[in-house]
């Protein structure tokens, strides 16, 4: 029951949709769950581009939390929203120990990879490849085109606070047209709902979901104060 | 031993100058075979002359060849002071003698040239003296040095740099085996503890010592206007101190921290009417600056300086008459030796006056004075030798060559800190350095060192480049450099973090001018100049000292006393109020109150075990809360105690002190904490798992703190036995954790806590609500307010759903 008290229900272009407290987005009407920008591979994209080398625990932590979301909710249909690879090689490189977990995670359900900017190209691990998917009213793309109505998009890793009461949170961002989601891999950074990039999107009645204990939403407009 | 008479031309010396030499000194000479000796002087006391004698006599008759002694402080400038101050008796006598510095800031034709051509003296720092010992040529270098003087070496033996620098003079032992060790220290709480660290084991070291001098003259300034209720400024003391500057010829005036230093100054300027010639002196203040106010200092142009303790140590800054210490001193030995400063002419006292920034230091400075009267210097006694060195000290020694892993073992026992070492934990160290721990051993980049034949070598003979450029132990706060735009001058250095928390149009205080932040340039933060009277930014980070156990110790006796006829009466009126509403805290029981106090339940607790301890406290104190459901929402600590407040008021407070609940604590739920990271950080830096500098330039805070806090997590999740992490819940027990303290506490209260609950803020409390640095609790209390705060945002937006 805990689950339901935590997560943020809503109707969005007329579908009744979950913004969940782990980032996830939850279409118990279509059994579809959307996550973002899992950027697996990034500490070895990290160490091969010269970098600080971080140890590549991190794809394992992702890969663990999206199956206690998968776990949760037991869709039928997963849409991975893009920058799921932290990049070509890391998608083609993928540890056999993390290809494994995600062969278990596919089983049994419809398993869908967005293309990314980071991820261009198709990846030999299951799952069908494609530059955007409809359902229904919604189309799942990985970055917004500004146009579409109903469109679901990640890309941006937006995170907001809320004055007075603590620190940035990873949220999702949504007006009348378009919803983006918070990134779920892990060491991912974040873009401010201030900054211009993200501002410029949204209505002024635009809305922002917090994630992390609980999905709380906030008026778009309560975050960009500071 | 008899009397060693001084060599004609020392004597004539001494007589052409109208001195006669100290018996200290006299006995230094007498005993210059001993394998290692400490001499104990005051300031003023000839002390390093003490130390050079008996190798300015050995090197008179111009027949050895090569280094003859090595001269370590923990100081640069002390170097260059002693360079200078050597000169006048070597040019006098005609000594053929070369004596030559060598430290960070010596050219590299220069350092070349000293490896193949060393001076009869070599003036160095411990940094300096553990890089000479890493390079292939060490033993040509070192093969004929007679003897080490190691200059305040009190200073040093409180920090882990006296830890590698005895290590490294293992190594230098090892290459010259008639080596003579010296140590000049100031009035110390236990010299035998220093003499141990300086012995070469299991040799003896016996202690030399000179004749203290008489007792300083220390006041507590008393005022018309009373000290406030908190905070560190002492502005209300300004018209007084620059009454006591005008009284004397040079004032030295102390502060805890740059921050304070900074504000004071600038007040002081504001009320300088006479516009005497006032200085300033930090070590946030950019090198350039600093020396301009240490010539004018000594061309005796400035009748005060205001500074923190960069100014510490022994420079000879002529004659000052008045030291006065700004805020309670925090540590009784720190005071004296401070003070010891102030007059360096040998046989008359110095003169000190403390003034306490609020309310509770006028307690605190009584309290130093009853100490330094006593002679009760404070101490904590140190614990064997850090192994973070130890890593460092391996990786040293395989830049200089192969290495035998028991020889360097037998070398590493002569050194006093690691003379308990065991076999196993050696190995432990030198396997971390080989391989990198079980949980990296993956990784190419940690794999250092490879056995063959017995002997263990750096695996990459690139890799000693890297290794000496992070040859250190001095933990950096990540700084900044600040400067005027367009300007290549710089003023100084902020830490990173206070840099990030600015926004353009901020203003702060820098080398006592007002300066307004316009952005960050690079690596640089960039401001511009600013006319405004009161900065908007009042403070930047420093480092804050914990006042030590032994006066806190002193503190809670005084207030179990029946009167105070030693406080000002309106200190002793405010801790009568506090025992007639409520209860004046006592040294064997834990003094908790409870009170509601704007619109939040309290709960001030005092522990008196000091800053740092507070901290941990306060956080693992607020997570059992959180887990028993008292709803914490944030705290904050003072060296005497600590308040938390939440939404729901604590009934009995007792539980939460438990002792195994708080080492659990320590064990589990802190590990994951910022305190801890940065703990952990700091010994990874100095073992050598993470660069401090690269060959791509150093690195910033920000990107060493990300990949040490990754490292960090890593470790603690797979291999949470790995040495970094044994060594980092070593480290927690003092410093920045400061655990040794929290368990100081429960010993001495033994579960006995005295809970008051009353309707109001209790006197002994309310300082406590003016403190800065709040610490927010991030549990379900806040998560409560952020519910309702995002609710009522909704409801006030006209959104209910879209």
């Amino acid at each position: 029951m805990e689950q339901i008290m935590n997560d943020h229900h809503f109707t969005f272009n007329a579908a009744a949709l979950v913004a969940r407290a782990d980032g996830t987005l939850w279409w118990p009407d279509e059994g579809l769950l959307c996550v973002s920008d899992l950027h697996l591979g990034k500490s070895e994209r990290i160490a091969r581009r010269g970098g600080n080398l971080l140890p590549p625990y991190e794809t394992q932590d992702t890969l663990w939390r999206l199956k206690a979301a998968i776990a949760a909710v037991q869709p039928e249909r997963v849409i991975c929203l893009g920058d799921s690879f932290d990049d070509i090689t890391a998608a083609q490189s993928v540890p056999e120990e993390a290809r494994r977990s995600l062969m278990h995670l596919q089983a049994g359900r419809e398993w869908i990879w967005i293309e990314g900017n980071h991820d261009p190209g198709p990846v030999d691990i299951g799952g069908t490849h494609r530059v955007e998917v409809t359902v229904g009213p919604l189309t799942f793309r990985h970055i917004t085109d500004g146009k579409t109505i109903g469109e679901v998009s990640g890309h941006y890793h937006p995170k907001a606070s809320v004055r007075g009461a603590g620190f940035a949170r990873a949220c999702f961002l949504m007006d009348r047209r378009k919803l983006i989601l918070p990134a779920f891999g892990a060491y991912t950074g974040g873009l401010s709902v201030g900054h211009t990039a993200l501002r410029s999107l949204f209505a002024a009645d635009g809305l922002a979901i917090l994630t992390g204990k609980r999905a709380l939403p906030v008026p778009l407009s309560a975050c960009l104060r500071r | 031993m008899g009397m060693r008479d001084l060599p004609q031309r020392f004597q004539d010396w001494f007589d052409s100058k109208g001195w006669s030499i100290h018996p200290h000194q006299q006995v230094m000479l007498d005993r210059a075979g001993e394998p290692a000796l400490l001499l104990i002087a005051p300031t003023g006391g000839g002390k390093t002359l003490a130390g050079f004698l008996p190798s300015l006599v050995e090197l008179e008759d111009g027949a050895h060849e090569g280094l003859h002694t090595l001269y370590v402080s923990p100081l640069k400038a002390l170097a260059a002071d002693i360079k200078r101050n050597l000169g006048t008796p070597i040019a006098d006598m005609d000594l053929p003698i070369r004596v030559e510095d060598r430290t960070g800031d010596t050219s590299y034709t220069q350092k070349r040239r000293q490896r193949a051509d060393p001076p009869h003296i070599l003036l160095t720092t411990p940094e300096s003296l553990a890089l000479l010992v890493s390079y292939e040529d060490a033993p040509r270098m070192f093969k004929g040095v007679q003897r080490i003087i190691v200059d305040e070496i009190h200073a040093l033996a409180e920090s882990k740099r006296g830890d590698q620098l005895m290590l490294a003079l293992s190594r230098v032992q090892a290459m010259a085996p008639g080596l003579r060790r010296v140590g000049l220290s100031a009035t110390v709480e236990d010299p035998a503890a220093i003499a141990h660290q300086l012995a070469r084991h299991p040799d003896p070291c016996p202690i030399v010592m000179a004749d203290p001098g008489p007792d300083p003259d220390i006041s507590m300034l008393v005022t018309e206007e009373t000290p406030p209720w908190s905070g560190g400024g002492a502005k209300y003391s300004i018209p007084a101190v620059l009454d006591l500057v005008r009284q004397h010829s040079t004032t030295l005036i102390f502060h805890n921290t740059r921050a304070q230093a900074e504000i004071y100054f600038h007040n002081l300027w504001l009320a300088n009417e006479d516009s005497l010639p006032i200085g300033i002196h930090h070590g946030s203040l950019s090198r350039d600056q600093r020396s301009k106010v240490e010539a004018a200092m000594v061309r005796g142009d400035l009748r005060a300086i205001v500074c923190t303790g960069s100014l510490d140590l022994g420079i000879d800054w002529g004659d000052v008459d008045l030291v006065v210490q700004i805020g309670a001193p925090k540590n009784v030995k720190r005071l004296i030796q401070r003070i010891g400063r102030a007059n360096h002419r040998y046989n008359a006292p110095s003169k000190a006056v403390l003034v306490p920034a609020n309310r509770f230091e006028v307690v605190e400075c009584v309290a130093a004075l009853e100490a330094g009267r006593e002679h009760d210097l404070d101490g904590d006694p140190k614990g064997p030798g850090p192994r973070d060195v130890l890593c460092q000290h391996i990786l040293i020694a395989a830049c200089a060559g192969p290495f035998e892993a028991t020889e360097l073992f037998r070398q590493i026992k002569t050194v006093g800190a690691y003379s308990e070492l065991s076999r196993a934990a050696f190995d432990d160290c030198l396997e971390f350095c080989a391989t990198g721990g079980y949980a990296l051993r993956a990784y190419d980049k940690w794999q250092r060192l490879k056995e063959v034949d017995g002997t263990y070598r750096l695996r990459d003979p690139r890799s000693a480049a890297q290794i000496r450029m992070n040859i250190g132990t001095i933990y950096d706060v990540e700084t900044l450099k600040v400067r005027f735009r367009r300007a290549a001058q710089s003023l100084g250095e902020v830490e990173e973090a206070f840099a990030a928390s600015l926004t353009p149009g901020d203003t702060f205080l820098m080398g006592g001018q007002i300066v307004r932040y316009e952005g960050l340039n690079q690596m640089t933060v960039e401001v511009s100049r600013n006319k405004g009277r009161e900065p908007k930014v009042a403070t930047f980070y420093g480092t804050k000292f914990a006042t030590s156990t032994q006066l806190s110790q002193r503190i809670l006796r005084m207030f179990q006393q029946e009167r105070w006829p030693e406080l000002p009466p309106h200190t002793a009126q405010w801790l009568q109020l506090q025992r007639d509403v409520s209860k004046l805290p006592d040294a064997g029981r834990i003094l908790v109150e409870s009170f509601p106090h704007d619109g939040r339940a309290n709960l001030a607790i005092y522990g008196f075990a000091g800053l740092n301890a507070h901290r941990t406290l306060g956080l693992i104190l607020t997570q059992r809360m959180e887990a028993a459901g008292l709803n914490p929402l944030g705290f904050v600590v003072t060296d005497y105690a600590l308040l938390i407040w939440g939404l729901t008021p604590v009934a009995d407070a007792a539980p939460l002190f438990d002792p195994a609940n708080i080492r659990d604590g320590l064990e589990t739920w802190l590990q994951g904490n910022a305190v801890m990271k940065r703990t952990f950080r700091q010994a990874a830096i100095i073992a050598g798992l993470i660069d401090r500098n690269t060959r791509g330039g150093r690195k910033t805070g920000r990107q060493a703190t990300f990949s040490s806090d990754i490292l960090y997590d890593t470790l603690a999740k797979y291999d949470p036995d790995h040495l970094m992490l044994r060594i980092t819940r070593e480290e927690a027990m003092r410093g920045l954790v400061d655990f040794g303290r929290v368990e100081e506490m429960l010993q001495r209260t033994a579960g006995r806590v005295d809970q008051v609950n009353l309707d109001r803020v209790t006197p002994l409390a309310a300082p406590l609500f003016l403190e800065p640095g709040r610490i927010p609790v991030f549990g379900e209390a806040r998560e409560r307010l952020l519910q309702e705060k995002t609710e009522e945002l909704m409801q006030e937006a006209g959104l209910t759903d879209l």
